[in-house]
């Protein structure tokens, strides 16, 4: 009798085309089971985009309206989160500063990241003299820390939502290109590139069809961590009077001001916003995290 | 009874222990001794030139190194009519039908570089204040248009001659600014003293961290005698209040001059009982806004007269004097507490000020619609200081919104916040040119006249009617008649034209450790700083001697 050792590689494949065949909700439990924690991070980030997108009609007051006779109130039916010292409700102002955060967040993410795909895929994939130009100015880039570098930026142009997006999407370019550059140099290796290359194709379509696909993966990732590093500098910016300005709805700007000056007698008004900007950055980073078990093969079995 | 008997000795100590608290202090005698720390409200100021410059970040921790001709008297400083000598020997009488002052000058008084002080340098000062060279800046040179001529023909004496009397004078002359500066340096550079400190007044310049600190020694030649009492003082530039207030509750300062909010006050009282005293004041103070009429729309009156018709003075100041150093009573640009202001019925018939909100920003509304910009954005400079000019511009932007204007705060730290008004590189500016040492409305209301008027005006507009309504008005004798024309000329400059309007006045709430005494609070943040009356109690005082030490100690840390 002749024992059969079944093909690993057949296994999986088999396994995963079972995957696909799977019902969508099928698929949404067992994300749930095996990413519990990455679960409650979608949930958080799909809660704080909705009141970003929703704001107008989810928020119960005006955000930047004064109440000069509901100042300085404690949570409360009325106001659920308080009142910070114009009288303006809190909540409303969390959940419109939600909008703030996402477009910042956001924006600096995507821009950020897709700089740092570009330069990753195309320094890995010329290689030479442009690799080496390109590895030295994202060094000196990457030489100051993200911090000081939005400060500097924001400092040079001023403050503003445009700015503060262009002060932290430029410090988040090298620290994509790098990570994208270290996969992409593996796949320029690989055989089907020298295919693709023996059979006459464009350096465009070579880096748009075979290349950036194979980066995807770990770019995601890296985009997913960069919307939680971007809403706390946003905030940090936006604290020390950099970002948007008053009265503008904004987690960071909700931290200075009336927050340090009631914080004795009125922490409610520091409290919320600091737990919204905590929650906001956990989210995205403990989604991140799945995205990245899911993405990745070998961390995908675990 | 035993019980009884201890409660009346227990109540008796404690009344005792009462006694011997803050108000005690006025009985003791001062001591000399100790180094004065306190915050400066605002980062460093653009010049050290007190002629140039019309900031308390400027007068706060430079003030203690110059003298005055004259002053409020720093013993009653809330009684801004008692105006007593501090460079001169005796305050003169008018001769000429009120058209001649002649001051005597005291002698030896020395500067810190050891040159006698004459005639000359007080007449030179004053010279270029009221008579600035070509590139000189001198922002309070519309303050002295009733001086003809400043002389000094012997060391001893300095003679000013007027084009006309008018009881403006004398206050005009006490102002706080009007340093005694050195005649020999203002003739080889008068820009010398934009980055350099000499004077002789009670404290000699002992350093400069850039953007963080002044400081101070105790000037052993001062000619007051027995005075200062302290060794020295060092002032932090500190903007933000929470720094402040974080400063006197941890005792790393004494004191923040200008003002703190009601809050604030309120929180060192209970953290740190009886050990916090705190004075308060109407405060000469109030901020104007400021219109760039070389902008359009603002170069339309019905645009400035909107915008003022939409903010809710009446409801308004007294929500924010709550929480930020504002006065609840509303007034136009003359100082509500002087005899000089409007009556409530008049103000309430000026635009901007009517009792009606709702009718009020329906005419907003519609005067932005005839003038072509129902929806009107622009962004206002205000200055990166919390109280008030942060809470003042949250509020009026809340206000504009709700006669669909969209207004954009940006605040700037102090330099480029004055910068911007002076290069006119701003839409709508927030400004506190209502700001005064001493009230004296005639001559305070020229802060709204154009820049051809005065200098200090960043409104870029000319109006040779209001200069003509302020020229009647001025020269006017009956008072009467004086104050009519006063109000008729408020009236005309922050409702019909609304070239600059005032938007809210301010309150003084100064809480400062108890150990600090001599201290005493004025209608104007100006007035009383050069901090010769201040001394403290012991261990502040180190050796705390009863005695004036013979030499300046070292510099203080």
């Amino acid at each position: 009798m002749t024992m059969v050792t079944p093909n690993p590689a057949l296994s999986r494949a088999s396994e995963e085309a079972q995957e696909i065949r799977r019902p969508f909700s099928a698929k949404v439990f067992g994300f749930i089971r095996r990413q519990p924690l990455g679960t409650v991070g979608i949930v958080i980030v799909v809660v704080i985009t909705l009141a970003g997108i929703g704001a107008n009609w989810i928020a119960p007051y005006n955000p930047i309206s004064d109440h000069f006779s509901a100042m300085l109130q404690p949570p409360s039916w009325q106001h659920l989160l308080g009142t910070d010292q114009f009288g303006r409700d809190i909540l409303s102002r969390i959940i419109f500063g939600a909008r703030t955060a996402l477009i910042v967040g956001l924006s600096s993410a995507t821009i950020g990241g897709l700089s740092g795909l570009v330069l990753g895929v195309a320094s890995a994939y010329f290689g030479g003299r442009l690799d080496l130009l390109i590895q030295r100015v994202l060094d000196i880039v990457m030489a100051f820390p993200l911090i000081i570098m939005a400060l500097v930026i924001v400092s040079v142009f001023g403050t503003g939502v445009d700015n503060v997006i262009i002060a932290i999407t430029i410090p988040l370019i090298p620290r994509c290109a790098r990570v994208v550059r270290s996969s992409a140099l593996s796949i320029r290796e690989v055989p089907y590139i020298d295919a693709a290359r023996a059979c006459g194709f464009s350096h465009a379509r070579i880096i748009l069809r075979h290349m950036v696909p194979n980066v995807v993966a770990p770019f995601l990732i890296m985009v997913t961590a960069f919307v939680g590093q971007a809403i706390l500098i946003e905030a940090a910016l936006s604290y020390l009077g950099l970002g948007v300005q008053e009265p503008v709805p904004d987690w960071g700007l909700m931290l200075q001001g009336g927050a340090e000056e009631y914080a004795a007698t009125a922490p409610w008004i520091a409290i919320f916003p600091g737990l919204a900007i905590m929650l906001a950055v956990f989210g995205a980073n403990v989604f991140g995290d799945a995205l990245r078990d899911v993405l990745d093969p070998r961390l995908r079995d675990r | 009874m035993k019980w009884k008997m201890a409660a009346v000795a227990t109540g008796a100590l404690l009344g005792m222990i009462g006694c011997l608290g803050p108000a005690n202090a006025a009985h003791q005698k001062p001591r000399y001794g100790g180094i004065l720390h306190y915050m400066v409200a605002a980062d460093a100021p653009p010049s050290f030139d007190g002629h140039a410059e019309g900031t308390f970040a400027t007068l706060h921790p430079f003030a203690p190194f110059y003298s005055v001709l004259i002053r409020v008297n720093p013993k009653t400083p809330s009684n801004t009519g008692d105006i007593v000598c501090d460079l001169c020997t005796h305050m003169p009488k008018p001769t000429d039908h009120g058209k001649t002052w002649t001051f005597t000058i005291r002698k030896g008084v020395k500067f810190t570089d050891g040159t006698p002080l004459t005639a000359a340098d007080v007449a030179a000062s004053w010279n270029e204040s009221i008579f600035p060279p070509k590139g000189v800046v001198s922002v309070r040179q519309k303050n002295y248009i009733m001086v003809k001529s400043v002389a000094a023909p012997n060391p001893t004496t300095v003679v000013f001659h007027l084009k006309f009397a008018t009881s403006a004078f004398l206050p005009a002359l006490a102002d706080p600014f009007a340093w005694i500066y050195e005649k020999k340096i203002l003739d080889k550079d008068p820009h010398w003293y934009d980055r350099h400190v000499m004077g002789s007044g009670p404290f000699k310049f002992a350093g400069y961290q850039v953007g963080q600190s002044v400081k101070g020694v105790r000037n052993p030649d001062y000619y007051h005698k027995g005075l200062p009492y302290l060794d020295g003082f060092v002032a932090t530039f500190a903007p933000k209040e929470v720094v402040r207030v974080d400063a006197i509750r941890a005792g790393r300062a004494a004191i923040d001059f200008r003002s703190l909010s009601p809050a604030s006050a309120q929180e060192l009282k209970a953290a740190l009982d009886g050990k916090i005293a705190v004075q308060r004041h109407d405060w000469v103070c109030g901020n104007l806004l400021y219109f760039n009429e070389n902008k359009k729309p603002f170069n339309d009156a019905r645009v400035r007269r909107a915008l003022t018709l939409a903010i809710n003075r009446w409801k308004g100041a007294p929500a924010l004097s709550k929480i930020a150093v504002v006065n609840p009573t509303v007034g136009g640009i003359v100082y509500p507490g002087s005899p000089w202001a409007m009556s409530k019925t008049k103000l309430e018939k000026i635009a901007g000020f009517w009792p009606n909100i709702k009718k009020s920003r329906a005419e907003a509304r519609k005067l932005l619609k005839e003038a072509g910009v129902p929806h009107l954005s622009f962004t206002f400079i205000n200055r990166n200081v919390d109280q008030p000019y942060k809470y003042v511009g949250t509020w009026l932007v809340d206000e504009w919104s709700k006669i669909g204007v969209h207004a954009t705060q940006r605040p700037v730290p102090t330099g480029p916040w004055i910068a911007s008004g002076r290069s006119g590189s701003y839409e709508v500016y927030m400004g506190a040119a209502l700001c005064r040492s001493i009230p004296n409305p005639p001559i305070d209301v020229q802060v709204v006249l154009p820049h051809s008027f005065n200098a200090g005006n960043v409104g870029y507009y000319e109006d040779p009617h209001a200069i003509a309504l302020y020229e009647q008005m001025l020269h006017e004798t009956n008072p009467q008649k004086q104050h009519q024309l006063l109000d008729a000329f408020q009236k005309y400059m922050i409702g019909t034209k609304a070239h600059e309007i005032p938007v809210v006045w301010w309150y003084r709430t100064v809480p400062y450790r108890t150990y600090l005494h001599g201290w005493k609070i004025s209608p104007s943040e100006y007035i009383n700083q050069d901090l010769s009356h201040i001394w403290f109690s012991p261990p502040h005082c180190g050796k705390c001697s009863l005695t004036p030490p013979k030499t300046a100690d070292a510099s203080p840390k």
